[in-house]
């Protein structure tokens, strides 16, 4: 019998529960996805960066895990709260247990408790810091330890969980088209698959490469990958961006869509708690269809804050916040939302093609 | 885009009587439909010959017609009414064939009505397994290997592809015997010439097994800017080879990683497009391959369907409604999402709790049929469960089917039980068949220490299901129950009764514990979104986890119980006095909450009541809800038997019942005390008793004298009645009868052989009685009501006998204290009327008699219940209309071709239809047409007769003759013919020499089959003409009452076809000052 857990919220709600994947202790803000399939592609976004993450669906690990659906390569959440583990997994690719995945890799869990609840209480206080602990079930030490937690609300992550060094992602350069250096401020994997299916090198930079190390390698085109945090706080990032725009296209995703507003003079706010699933609908403000997106932030790009030089692309349907950008000016565009998806719908993948022709135009 | 502008009126096509494969759902999406294009300004006009439907309630449209769906009536309709436009794709495959039909026929060109939600072509792609197959190969979407071949060669050439074992499926053979399955050369290459030889066009399709493989669903929504979403995912839990209808179901899919998932999805869209669905609904189902998950396409149903109904009701998202809005031009974008009032259309739902459906067959009532599963749909209805796991989910579907489970387990051998074979080993090799309950032996098997994976191999179940069952069997052991707490108990769904015979407590001990341990319901939403916004008109399930977030609702309040899954017997008739209720209180100011677990009715629509509980219709779970929102009174007599079974323990726990009360209704069902009142009232009756044992029940048939008519009490539909002509049949029936009657006594009556029958529908206040119709049965007595056609007003009966048969239920009523509706059955036999039966509460006559009548008797008796009086209502004469309708019965012979087509006092109807006409002829020949039964209007009739039918049938064959029809009969009755003048040719019985009858009708000889019982020695004989008769889709009729209504239906073959609304019937109806016409619209 796995031993019992609690989970703490920063307003002092508790949930009991029993532990899933390590035991131990750990913090972080805590949020929720709506999303009904691809827990192991969110386990190892980047993006979740010391975030505790729940699952509405009642039922996680039923696939298992393989090798094959990793965003990166390693789990990156702080913690998983759950309302039921499978433990027996079913499905031809499966060779672990999510448990078994998250005690490998030392992530700890919570289940059994009542994850409906905890994300109504989230969306109506907001995301909050939480600790999920298997060995403490004090509420006083615990809320000790919890209010030691900064705010997400000007923490830089991207820097935390970006590559160290430069590294190309797919060998044979010659042979590809274009040659894209991409900005690792968090990257998931399909981002970097798809823009080598449409024929690209990339090489993969660290967070904070200046403008000087991107021009020194002479891409076709730039891209700003999505990643944790507050944008705000990403200042070489913007800096390098503000640097480069006008000079190589840029697309950008997430973290990169608000990095690249910010650049070209927009503000950010963070979202009461957030978009996170896979059935986000957006409209394409150019084409007048909607796609159904996948999405993973907590900030977002202000619309009133966009000046004369971005013309707002994308929007999102269900709280009309920005969802996409392009400059006037320059050949930039970025969304808030997932294109590479993975998981999630595959709606927007014409937006690598975008990329692919800003490049082919910029030539 | 907003709202076309182009067109102003729209045809809605319904889907007809309910038949297996066809239900009530497209009530609900035709409801749907009817409401959403009239709130939009469109002039609504709808078709459907069911009148038990809401969709034919006069409201919901602006002209309803009560006609066959065929071209004919359709194109009278259309010259009547010049709609703009037809939507097809709401009435399930009757609505999109009679499009075709329309189309062929070039009534939509001569008209110039279009289509909308769906064109012709895309249909016609979508439905042809070869252009389907071709198009999606075009688009690279994979499908099941093989194709078409013409010859041995092109056969033989396959193989190369094709892995065994392969399945055979000849073209266009008659009957459509369905696929065979080749396991290695020999019998390929047999299968494939007798394929050949037997298919009409020679051609055979040759096709991988998929036999085993994962099946899933996936709904799909798209509008006419080429935006496509994703409703929900559905997985069966049987594997391949078990029609979708007969599996049970889980939502949303369990099993699939997200790029599995997401190439379904893609996959889904690209075939909407590829086939050209404009708008609308559609459904598309997929094969995956257990071990490789390779994924293959099967088939899309260009329309909603029985699975989009399932998918609404599993997310809160109203496709029907939607699908109908984007047929007239809005795109997803430009409508709202109505749960959660916030948000839009255009979004995919996402859900946080485990949906199960299992399917509700009564395969009691044919019992010729194997009780297999295979790609032929057999079940009758079907349950939904919610709950925050797939356990608590399955068990709680499994005891909202009400066949006397608790939950996922075996039923328990009850004390005494003579019917051993309950307790019988578990004989696992009867897991390789789907069955009705092969979960429970799944359940049983874990119990006996089988493992997963003996299951997994048996029946190909993913074993992430076969997990989560024997998780449960886990819990059951003994030792490990003893040590869970009630609240894991709870939350793995099992009911309060299972835990009582875990822990040897009753059911009520174990719900005062659980209280005790404040172990309580907690109920959550169903809000599309998984609670990322808050919700306007969610709708509520129970589970036990930590939060409830509902709060009673405010207001005076009052619970209706809903009837459950569908059956024989109990239908959407009782849905449509439902929600007639809900309208009732409605009217008088109360807010209504609904309690029901039927995903297909349009009583478990999100937004007809103030608030709908999907939850099983039992004692523990409809106390829990009353408990929690302490509601001023619940009825319980429009749900049919499945609140009335719980009736008097609710009422013994407090709950205030209100209308009848259940001492009045308990009055009415115990012969004994019925029998009392029918005394003090001056009431004939046939003569009863009643037997607890053998020799009781042989006893009291001999003092009534033979032939009885016997029956288990407590029992709707006649299921188990039977008329005895002997002490040796009645041991027989005694020792079959058993398992039905559990403990409740058996019911003996005299039967009244030959006499007319009448039912009665009126309503009581308690001081004054409405009488709202008297009905009169084709069939003669013997026959079950639900079974017979029938007349309203009556055409044969004496003035004096009318009134008898009104003062009885006039006084009966007032005796019973009915508050609300009662029915009356009786009999006319020789001048004297008997009293058969008599049920307070709604029957399944009430939405005919509402439609024929203009009567809303279901919504008047609900008003009556809460304290209004029937004078408030200025109503009508019953028969001062002048219009006469037949209400039909519909059988599902054909798909159980080997059950005997005799009608009987089981009840074996699906469903019914209506015929309204100025005239009985046309009238019974409307309601023949819509049931299916092709009237002949020339040729030859065949003849064979009892001894007792004999004499009457002369006239009958008199008239076919006249009326241009040649005679044939078997020996006996051709003999009779003859000597009256009648020239009848004699043909072989089976049996006696070739050709014989069923040649005849096997070639097309004989066009009407006149042929009435004749005892079990002729048995055989008849039921090979009765089969005969249903592949040749030729007209049997079985009762001569029945003969001679279809003469008059032969009569009125040449005149011409006249359609009329039930608005305008209405109209004519001797005008009524009534306050229902002030009852608000409620559409």
């Amino acid at each position: 019998m796995p031993k019992p857990a609690v989970l703490l919220l920063k307003d002092g709600r508790k949930f009991h529960g029993k532990s899933f994947g390590a035991e131990g202790e750990t913090t972080g803000e805590v949020c929720f996805n709506t999303g009904m399939t691809g827990y192991q592609e969110i386990l190892t976004d980047p993006s979740y960066c010391r975030q505790i993450v729940t699952m509405t669906s009642p039922h996680i690990g039923n696939y298992g895990v393989n090798d094959d659906d990793i965003e990166s390569a390693q789990i990156q959440v702080a913690g998983f709260a759950v309302k039921e583990e499978t433990v027996i997994p079913s499905n031809w690719q499966a060779d672990r247990s999510v448990g078994y995945y998250l005690r490998d890799q030392g992530i700890v869990g919570i289940q059994g408790i009542d994850t409906r609840a905890l994300t109504r209480h989230i969306r109506d206080k907001g995301a909050m810091n939480g600790i999920i602990s298997t060995e403490d079930d004090d509420s006083k030490s615990l809320m000790k330890k919890l209010t030691k937690i900064p705010d997400m609300s000007g923490l830089d992550l991207a820097k935390d969980v970006s590559a160290k060094e430069k590294y190309d992602w797919s060998g044979n350069g010659d042979e590809n088209q274009f040659k894209v250096a991409a900005i690792d401020f968090g990257i998931k994997y399909n981002i970097l698959r798809l823009l080598e299916d449409h024929g690209c090198g990339i090489t993969i930079f660290p967070a904070n490469a200046s403008s000087h190390d991107i021009m020194a390698f002479n891409p076709d085109g730039v891209f700003l990958s999505n990643g944790p945090g507050d944008p705000a706080a990403v200042t070489y990032g913007i800096k390098t961006v503000r640097e480069l725009l006008g000079k190589k296209p840029i697309f950008g995703i997430c973290l990169g869509h608000q990095i690249l507003a910010i650049a070209l003079g927009a503000k950010t706010f963070k979202l009461k708690f957030g978009h996170r699933g896979l059935n986000h609908p957006v409209k394409n403000l150019e084409t007048n269809t909607i796609e159904i997106t996948s999405q993973n932030h907590g900030f977002a790009v202000d619309l009133d804050s966009l000046p004369d030089g971005i013309i707002p692309t994308h929007l999102n349907l269900n709280d009309n916040t920005s969802e996409g950008i392009q400059s006037k000016e320059f050949p930039a565009f970025s969304v808030q939302y997932h294109p590479e998806s993975s998981p999630g719908p595959h709606d927007s993948r014409y937006l690598f093609e975008k990329f692919i022709g800003m490049m082919q135009h910029d030539s | 885009m907003p709202r076309r502008t182009d067109i102003e009126s729209i045809l809605i096509i319904g889907a007809g009587p309910i038949v297996i494969g066809q239900a009530c759902e497209f009530d609900y999406s035709g409801t749907q439909a009817a409401r959403a294009l009239k709130e939009e300004g469109f002039r609504v006009i709808l078709v459907n010959s069911n009148p038990a439907t809401i969709m034919t309630d006069p409201d919901l449209a602006h002209a309803t017609y009560i006609e066959p769906i065929t071209p004919d009536y359709v194109e009278a309709i259309i010259r009547k009414e010049n709609p703009d436009a037809i939507l097809p794709t709401v009435g399930g495959q009757t609505a999109l064939n009679l499009a075709i039909d329309l189309h062929k026929n070039g009534i939509l060109k001569k008209y110039g009505v279009r289509l909308i939600g769906a064109q012709v072509d895309a249909i016609e792609k979508a439905e042809d397994r070869e252009q389907f197959k071709i198009a999606m190969d075009k688009v690279g979407i994979d499908t099941a290997q093989g194709g078409f071949v013409h010859s041995w060669d092109e056969a033989e050439a396959l193989l190369e592809e094709i892995k065994f074992p392969i399945i055979i499926r000849p073209s266009f053979t008659l009957g459509g015997t369905g696929g065979s399955v080749a396991y290695n050369f020999d019998e390929f290459q047999e299968l494939v010439e007798n394929g050949l030889q037997a298919s009409p066009i020679t051609e055979v399709l040759i096709e991988e097994s998929l036999l085993g493989w994962k099946e899933y669903e996936l709904e799909v929504i798209r509008d006419n800017a080429d935006n496509a979403i994703i409703v929900c995912s559905i997985e069966n839990i049987d594997p391949m080879g078990i029609h979708t209808g007969d599996s049970a179901t889980v939502a949303p899919a369990m099993t699939l990683t997200d790029k599995e998932f997401q190439q379904m999805r893609n996959w889904s869209i690209l075939c909407l497009r590829t086939i050209g669905v404009e708008t609308g609904g559609s459904n598309v189902q997929f094969a995956v391959n257990p071990e490789t998950g390779r994924c293959i396409i099967i088939e899309m149903n260009p329309r909603v369907s029985r699975s989009s109904a399932l998918a609404s009701k599993a997310t809160g998202f109203p496709i029907a409604k939607i699908a109908a809005k984007l047929a007239v031009g809005f795109t997803l974008d430009e409508l709202p999402n109505d749960i959660t009032g916030k948000t839009l259309a255009a979004f995919e739902p996402a859900i946080d709790y485990v949906v199960t459906k299992i399917p509700r067959f009564d395969f009691e009532k044919f019992p010729s049929s194997s009780g297999h599963l295979g790609v032929q749909m057999q079940s009758v209805g079907e349950v939904m469960s919610i709950g925050r796991t797939f356990r608590e989910s399955i068990q709680k579907a499994m005891r909202s089917l009400e066949v006397g489970l608790d939950g996922l387990e075996p039923k328990p051998p009850a004390e005494g039980d003579p019917d051993v074979s309950r307790a019988r080993e578990l004989d696992m090799s009867a897991l390789r068949f789907g069955t009705a309950f092969r979960l429970l032996k799944i359940q049983h098997a874990f119990i006996d220490g089988q493992s997963v994976d003996d299951i997994f191999q048996i029946t190909k179940i993913d074993p992430w299901f076969l997990n989560q069952i024997q998780q449960l069997a886990y819990i059951q052991n003994d030792e490990i129950s003893k040590e869970a707490s009630l609240r894991e108990l709870k939350q793995n769904g099992f009911s309060d009764k299972q835990i009582g015979r875990m822990l040897h407590k009753t059911e009520l001990e174990i719900r005062e514990l659980r209280k005790k341990e404040n172990v309580l319901p907690a109920y959550k939403v169903v809000d599309t979104c998984a609670a990322e916004f808050a919700a306007e008109t969610p709708y509520c399930y129970s589970t036990y986890d930590e939060e409830n977030e509902i709060v009673p609702l405010d207001g005076k309040k009052v619970i209706i119980l809903g009837g459950g899954p569908n059956r024989i017997g109990q239908g959407i008739e009782f849905d449509y006095c439902c929600v007639q209720a809900v309208f009732g209180l409605q009217d008088r100011g109360f807010k209504t909450i609904m309690v029901n677990c039927n995903p297909e009715t349009v009583s478990t629509d999100f937004d007809l009541v103030d608030r709908l509980y999907f939850e099983p219709v039992t004692f523990e779970d409809v106390l829990n809800i009353v408990e929690f929102e302490k509601p001023e009174g619940v009825l319980v007599q429009f749900g049919g038997q499945t609140p009335l079974k719980i009736a008097n323990r609710l009422a013994k726990a407090g709950v205030p019942i209100i209308g009848t009360s259940p001492k009045s209704i308990d009055a009415a069902e115990d012969r004994e005390k019925f029998g009392s009142i029918l005394k003090t009232l001056n009431v004939s009756c046939p003569e009863f008793g009643t037997g607890r044992t053998l020799d009781e029940v042989i006893s009291v048939s001999e003092k009534i004298g033979f032939p009885v008519l016997a029956r288990p009490s407590y029992v709707l539909g006649g299921r188990a009645m039977e008329i005895v002509y002997s002490k040796e049949q009645l041991v027989d029936y005694v020792s079959r009868s058993a398992d039905v009657t559990e403990g409740h006594p058996i019911l003996i009556d005299e039967f009244l052989e030959d006499a007319f029958e009448f039912d009665v529908d009126a309503l009581c206040d308690g001081e004054s009685v409405h009488i709202g119709a008297v009905m009169q049965h084709i069939e003669e007595a013997g026959i079950h009501s639900g079974d017979s056609a029938c007349v309203l007003p009556p055409y044969k009966i004496s003035a004096k006998a009318m009134d008898e048969i009104i003062r009885i239920t006039t006084e009966l009523a007032l005796e019973l204290k009915v508050c609300g509706l009662i029915n009356l059955q009786f009999a006319f036999k020789k001048g004297r009327v008997y009293l058969l039966e008599a049920n307070p509460r709604a029957s399944r006559t009430v939405p005919f008699v509402s439609k024929a009548a203009n009567l809303p008797l279901a919504r008047i008796a609900a008003q009556l219940a809460v304290g209004a009086k029937l004078k408030e209502f200025g109503l009508h004469q019953w028969d001062s209309h002048h219009h006469i309708s037949v209400k039909e019965a519909v059988l599902p012979f054909n798909k159980f071709p080997e059950e005997s087509i005799f009608l009987s006092p089981e009840m074996k109807s699906t469903g019914e239809v209506m015929g309204i006409s100025e005239s009985f002829g046309q009238s019974f020949r409307k309601a023949s047409v819509s049931a299916g039964n092709m009237v002949p209007s020339s040729g030859s009739v065949f003849i064979s007769v009892n001894d007792g039918d004999k004499l009457n049938i002369i006239s009958v064959a008199r008239d076919l003759k006249e009326l241009g029809f040649s005679l044939t009969g078997t020996s006996g009755t051709a003999s009779e013919l003859n000597r009256n003048g009648l020239k009848t040719e004699t043909i072989f019985k089976v049996g006696e020499g070739r050709p014989n009858v069923v040649d005849g009708i096997k070639n097309n000889e004989i066009n009407l089959v006149i042929n009435t019982p004749l005892g079990a020695t002729s048995r055989f004989d008849e039921e090979a003409i009765g089969r005969a008769c249903i592949q040749k889709g030729v007209l049997a009729v079985t009762t001569l009452s029945g003969a001679e209504a279809v003469v008059r239906a032969i009569r009125q073959q040449d005149s011409e076809i006249s359609v009329y609304s039930i608005q305008d019937y209405h109209s004519r109806i001797f005008a009524q000052k009534s306050d229902l016409s002030k009852i608000p619209v409620t559409a």
